[in-house]
């Protein structure tokens, strides 16, 4: 979150609220849930690191809270790191397989019936995410990431098809079947 | 909106194959389909939706069990009464739309109510109405080679629509689509969904199954799995 904020002021410097939208709008339907207090404690936090300053902005006597925040030179260095870095979400899946895996052996539960619960919460939010992407009205570089969710989930309801096929045929005493 | 049953199963079974090799496609499946309810069904290749699919639609008749569209059961009727009662009464659409290559869109959507012996004029007009309804008015004169794969199957969706069926069947209509086609094909099944039309998608792309009301998982041609979605969505709650 910081390293996105101080990426959005590089371009000018800005009110708190001018982030927000800019957020908001740039991640669509997925910034609803965005805590309107978040921006305000992220920038607290980088005004204490040195990486922004802030001024109070005048001409606005009817309105609270007008502090215009800029980028200082860490802030600007900071911004040009972030920008080289390589950086990518794993997947996290080792743990599901490997609760499938300790179901089975210690005959805890059924593998399948636990790809089965996951697969309903997966084609939850995939639901979720198809339905807001249906909406002509979205914004499309809101919908390119939307694009994104929806693809990874696929990706994820491909991999417990194929969980299920594996588990579906092993034995309860933790042989596979046909071997 | 749900309402009464529209489409039922009871014990259906289909096999396939001799005492030695026997493929029990679809095992005893009963299920009940509620007036305005889109299901999917999804499975992989092989479990038995297709086949499950085509035995509600009357284009199969089942080893064993029962199949009934509203109060009329149609695994027992004639040929001849089948045929009336698919072009009358249910819609299909396919994987690979099923076209007439020599008929304009407009043509193959009036088609079947003509067939039903509606006058050219009123057939005409329905189709047109349901060519704009899928966003094609536009191509009404088009042959099919003249339209791409997502606009064939929406006029495909439209002459489905033709006769105003108690239930839409469908056999994998995204299966042939691009992405940008395959959106629009969701678009218009979650139009439909909203406008109350039954729907029943066999599909193994869960997109579809995700804009669907109700999903069944298929397996060895049973279902292992019977999901009401949700009512409303939480796009980002947790991270993945």
């Amino acid at each position: 979150m910081q390293d996105v904020v101080l990426a959005m002021l590089a371009k000018e410097p800005a009110h708190g609220y001018e982030l927000r939208s800019r957020l908001r709008a740039a991640l669509g339907p997925l910034g609803e849930a965005m805590n309107a207090g978040q921006i305000y404690v992220t920038l607290t936090r980088l005004g204490k690191a040195g990486l922004v300053t802030s001024q109070r902005a005048e001409g606005l006597p009817d309105r609270p809270e007008r502090r215009v925040y800029v980028l200082t030179p860490e802030g600007q260095q900071r911004v040009a790191t972030w920008l080289a870095e390589v950086n990518w979400p794993k997947p996290d899946l080792a743990e599901f397989h490997l609760k499938l895996v300790a179901a089975a052996t210690a005959r805890l539960a059924d593998p399948v019936t636990l790809v089965d619960a996951q697969r309903r919460e997966v084609l939850r939010r995939l639901r979720d995410a198809q339905r807001a992407a249906l909406d002509r009205s979205m914004d499309p570089v809101a919908g390119l990431l939307l694009e994104g969710v929806v693809l990874r989930l696929r990706a994820d309801l491909e991999w417990l098809e194929a969980c299920e096929r594996l588990w579906a045929q092993h034995d309860p005493t933790g042989r596979k079947a046909g071997a | 909106m749900t309402g009464s049953t529209v489409l039922q199963a009871r014990g259906l079974s289909m096999l396939y194959g001799g005492e030695r090799a026997l493929v029990r496609a679809v095992d005893e499946v009963d299920l009940n389909v509620p007036a305005g309810q889109s299901l999917a069904v999804m499975g992989p290749s092989g479990c038995g939706k297709s086949t499950l699919l085509y035995l509600l639609g009357g284009l199969q008749r089942p080893t064993d069990g029962e199949v009934w569209l509203a109060d009329r059961r149609i695994d027992t009727m004639s040929e001849r009464a089948l045929a009336r009662l698919r072009r009358d009464s249910l819609g299909f659409v396919f994987q690979s739309f099923h076209l007439m290559d020599e008929l304009t869109a407009v043509e193959n959507v009036e088609l079947a109510a003509l067939l039903a012996g509606q006058s050219p004029g009123r057939a005409r007009k329905r189709a047109m109405y349901l060519l704009d309804r899928v966003g094609l008015a536009d191509r009404a004169r088009h042959l099919p080679s003249a339209l791409s794969g997502g606009q064939r199957q929406r006029v495909a969706i439209a002459r489905a629509l033709s006769n105003e069926p108690l239930v839409v069947l469908a056999d994998e209509p995204t299966g042939n689509l691009d992405s940008a086609a395959t959106l629009d094909v969701l678009r218009l099944f979650e139009e439909l969904r909203t406008a109350g039309q039954t729907l029943v998608v066999v599909t193994h792309d869960p997109r579809i199954a995700a804009v669907a009301d109700r999903v069944i998982a298929m397996r060895d041609g049973a279902f292992v799995d019977d999901v009401a979605s949700a009512a409303t969505g939480t796009l980002y709650d947790g991270r993945r």
